[in-house]
């Protein structure tokens, strides 16, 4: 057998800076248990590495490629956002509560190896015996960790199922894990709604998320089955100060008042959840809710409105980003200041006014969106929008206020956009090694 | 509906007939740009930079050739300000680009004959701004002169303007009789009346839904609804008259307050369209916004969810716009023949296409409709909606 314990060690790149470049293989875990653990490999590859590494690191810029699974917060809500998504929502159909809870440390076994670069299962793709189907399904062989992220969370459907308990779980589900209001305008399919637990993978190769995704569904079987998937190409917040702004498909920049990963203190305000005010809920603390919305862009209608019209509608210039008040992308827009007709220069129904902090009682919203295109609508449309993700702390005031008063009042949503999706996720705080996604909640 | 939000965006901003839509062809133009900077002699390539400062309005030539000219206009001050090219007199504005804010760059896109003319940039918007001596050469580019042009542009406007008020006039007839009949009951009369009172709204949508108050009360949908707000208006009643199954009917008292609502709001939209300024951006940008309505709620059956009448509704819209085209349709021929001529093309073949589904003054209601006959609907009104969204600009540049 080709499996060498020691093989990857090497290449392996350290967990945090990426020194080396990381093509190694996707061995199974059964390779890592021989050497004590995935802490323990990237200790050794620094060491292995040494200052050669530094020296050859120089000139190649290598990037890195792994994010700790583990930590305080789970992953990928605060991580510098990675270039391409697979979102997917499950609907859990056991009832048994220990089922639940084995379903959850399996996947955050599978969670912790394939964020570390590796397969999943004891013997991965390639190393398991010959005459039975491989534990990982393969296709990201050859492929680096790509910064992949996994973030679980837990939706309304999970605490409880026409009005009864599910999995013991009476009294746990937080308060503010609401089921949304109706939004004017909204036109939500319920095939693309919901779910009891969701799975966001997030990683600059698409066919790393799209991996992880089918892995974590395929050792569901039996126990959860996919509700929804989405598939995101590319990414249209920035979630630190060391990305620049990308596009959405309106073409215009897409999150520069983003809170940054660099503000602890704003994120400590309007990010993380707290325990509640029920003893049922501190489970939650230090963790956050994941508001996802499919918005569909009436993108060939938007591309027939003139420049000035669309500048007016977002609020900023479009080839820089910079507010209609004059300034640059990161200038605060002055919403007093006035053009010669004596109307503001952010006009009031200017999507940039409406979701300002400003005019909305200061809240602030982490977002995380993904442009994607999904085929056609049938009537020779691209079917293609912004799969919004925002992570807040309460969204009872973090996001529904601002959604009923921008699905009444943005003329860019009632003009160019419909809401086709919906979901709304409790993300319990980060994992332990050793322990598992949510245990708190079960505890 | 969808959408109640004003969509005639620059009905309150008096600006003139011919108003230059400043931003339209920024990009490759300012672009190519760079090569000009700094030259303050012709603009070889129609690209003139401008920036605007406190007390100063640095313009990169002093004159250029007749034709199509783009001014590149930099705010470098810390106010807001305007640039003007105004006519030798220094009264009559040419082109404006308006409300820049400190720091942003807007582009000026004008057509100017040959002759003497005035720069000014007006920082902080006021008083007769730093102004220039600016030079159009004859180029030997043929352009129709700008008072001919006017002319038929006020011709056009007029036209428009009157078939607006024509159309609210039948709307305020017709909402009565409708109103009437569905108040006392009578639901078969009130039936056969919606569609057909419904496409004199349809006809003038754009300017109907500029007025943001009256728009959700009188053509509200269902889905349109926020939580707490009272439902009335068209589709309203179009509920209580196509039933879906379930469904609890308006008592009488119910039915006649509907009734009476929607008289008074419809009463309220004849007195102010009345108002309405119509200038021929308006006029070019409201065709297309009808064709944008056609695309995203008629061709898709989303606007009269239990009636099933959307094609009502997609003629009257068609009917809208076309009026609107051939209202600029003779400053259009000479300024882009070629996009008035393929739109002349778009609009017959969109109408065919409607026609096979029309019998009388009916049409198939949409859910008797196949797949395929709503892509073709689809299709051409997309193959109309591209060039019609390039009306505006050529008409008006």
């Amino acid at each position: 057998m080709s499996g060498c314990p020691f093989g990857h060690t090497g290449e392996a790149p350290d967990a945090v800076t990426g020194a080396a470049p990381g093509r190694f293989s996707r061995r199974g875990l059964l390779s890592l248990a021989g050497i004590g653990g995935a802490g323990a490999v990237a200790g050794m590859a620094a060491g292995f590495l040494g200052h050669d590494a530094v020296a050859s690191a120089a000139p190649s810029e290598p990037r890195p490629t792994l994010i700790p699974f583990h930590g305080e917060h789970q992953a990928g809500i605060t991580t510098p956002a990675q270039d391409r998504l697979h979102m997917a929502a499950f609907d859990v159909t056991t009832d048994d509560r220990e089922d639940l809870i084995q379903l959850l440390k399996d996947w955050t076994a599978a969670a912790e190896a394939m964020t570390a670069g590796h397969a999943t299962g004891a013997t991965g793709a390639v190393d398991g015996p010959y005459d039975a189907p491989p534990e990982d399904t393969g296709e990201a062989l050859d492929l680096d960790a790509g910064k992949l992220t996994l973030t679980f969370g837990f939706g309304a459907g999970l605490f409880e199922k026409d009005g009864k308990a599910r999995f013991g779980l009476a009294g746990r589900r937080p308060d503010a894990l609401i089921d949304l209001p109706h939004f004017p305008g909204d036109d939500l399919d319920p095939a693309r709604s919901g779910g009891d637990l969701v799975v966001q993978a997030c990683a600059d190769d698409p066919q790393v998320a799209v991996h992880a995704i089918r892995n974590l569904a395929r050792i569901g079987f039996g126990k959860v089955r996919v509700r929804w998937s989405q598939l995101g190409f590319g990414r249209t917040s920035s979630t630190s100060r060391s990305q620049v702004t990308p596009r959405n498909l309106f073409g215009f920049k897409d999150g520069t008042n983003n809170p940054k990963a660099e503000d602890t203190e704003l994120l400590g305000q309007h990010i993380w959840a707290t325990g509640g005010a029920r003893q049922g809920e501190a489970w939650m603390a230090g963790g956050s809710y994941l508001v996802a919305r499919r918005i569909r862009m009436h993108i060939e209608i938007w591309d027939r409105t003139s420049l000035r019209e669309q500048e007016g509608l977002i609020g900023r210039t479009k080839r820089t980003g910079a507010p209609l008040s004059g300034g640059e992308e990161f200038t605060a827009p002055d919403f007093a200041i006035k053009g010669k007709d004596g109307q503001p220069l952010m006009p009031m129904d200017s999507h940039v006014r409406l979701a300002h902090p400003s005019q909305n009682d200061g809240v602030r919203m982490l977002r995380r969106g993904y442009n994607y295109t999904d085929g056609s609508d049938g009537l020779g449309h691209l079917d293609a929008g912004l799969f919004f993700i925002a992570f807040v702390k309460d969204p009872r005031t973090h996001y529904v206020p601002m959604q009923m008063a921008m699905a009444k009042g943005d003329t860019l949503a009632l003009e160019y956009l419909k809401h086709t999706g919906s979901g709304l996720f409790a993300v319990p705080p980060g994992t332990k090694p050793g322990g598992f996604i949510g245990e708190g909640l079960f505890e | 509906m969808p959408g109640s939000l004003p969509k005639f965006r620059s009905f309150g901003s008096a600006r003139k007939a011919i108003t230059v839509l400043a931003a339209a062809t920024a990009l490759p133009l300012s672009m190519s740009a760079c090569a000009v900077q700094q030259k303050p002699a012709d603009a070889v390539d129609g690209v003139i930079q401008v920036s605007s400062t406190k007390d100063e309005c640095k313009v990169s030539a002093d004159s250029a050739a007749s034709g199509s000219l783009t001014f590149a206009v930099k705010n470098e001050g810390s106010e807001v300000t305007e640039f003007y090219l105004l006519a030798e007199d220094g009264l009559r504005i040419i082109g404006e680009a308006e409300n820049i804010g400190p720091g942003l760059s807007r582009n000026l896109v004008v057509t100017v004959p040959a002759g003497k003319y005035t720069t000014a940039c007006k920082p902080g918007m006021q008083g007769d701004g730093i102004r220039a001596a600016f030079e159009v050469k004859e180029s030997g580019s043929k352009s129709t002169a700008d008072a001919d042009l006017k002319k038929l542009l006020d011709a056009g406007t007029q036209q428009y303007a009157a078939y607006v008020k024509h159309q609210t006039e039948q709307l305020v007839a017709g909402t009565k009789d409708f109103a009437a009949a569905y108040a006392a009951g009578d639901a078969a009369t009130a039936r056969q009346l919606y569609a057909a009172t419904r496409m004199h709204w349809e006809r003038i949508e754009p300017v109907a839904e500029s007025f943001g108050d009256l728009d959700p009360k009188l053509d509200a949908r269902e889905a349109d609804l926020e939580p707490g707000q009272k439902w009335t208006g068209w589709h309203r009643a179009e509920k209580d008259l196509f039933p879906p199954a379930g469904y609890t009917a308006l008592t009488a008292a119910e039915r006649s307050a509907i009734a009476k609502q929607l008289v008074a709001d419809t009463e309220e939209l004849g007195k102010r369209t009345r108002n309405v300024e119509i200038t021929a951006d308006k006029l070019g940008n409201g065709a297309k916004e009808l064709l944008d309505e056609v695309a995203t709620g008629k061709v898709t059956g989303e606007e009269e969810i239990w009636s099933h009448t959307d094609l009502w509704d997609f003629q009257a819209n068609v009917d809208g716009a076309r009026i609107a085209f051939e209202s600029l349709k003779p400053v259009l021929e000479k300024k882009d023949a070629a996009l008035s001529k393929t739109l002349e093309t778009r609009f017959s073949a969109l109408q065919a296409e409607l026609d096979k589904h029309a019998k009388g003054d009916s049409f198939t209601y949409y859910d008797k409709l196949s797949k395929e006959q709503i892509q073709q609907l689809a299709a051409h009104v997309d193959s109309l909606g591209e060039p019609l969204s390039k009306l505006t600009a050529a008409v008006v540049l």
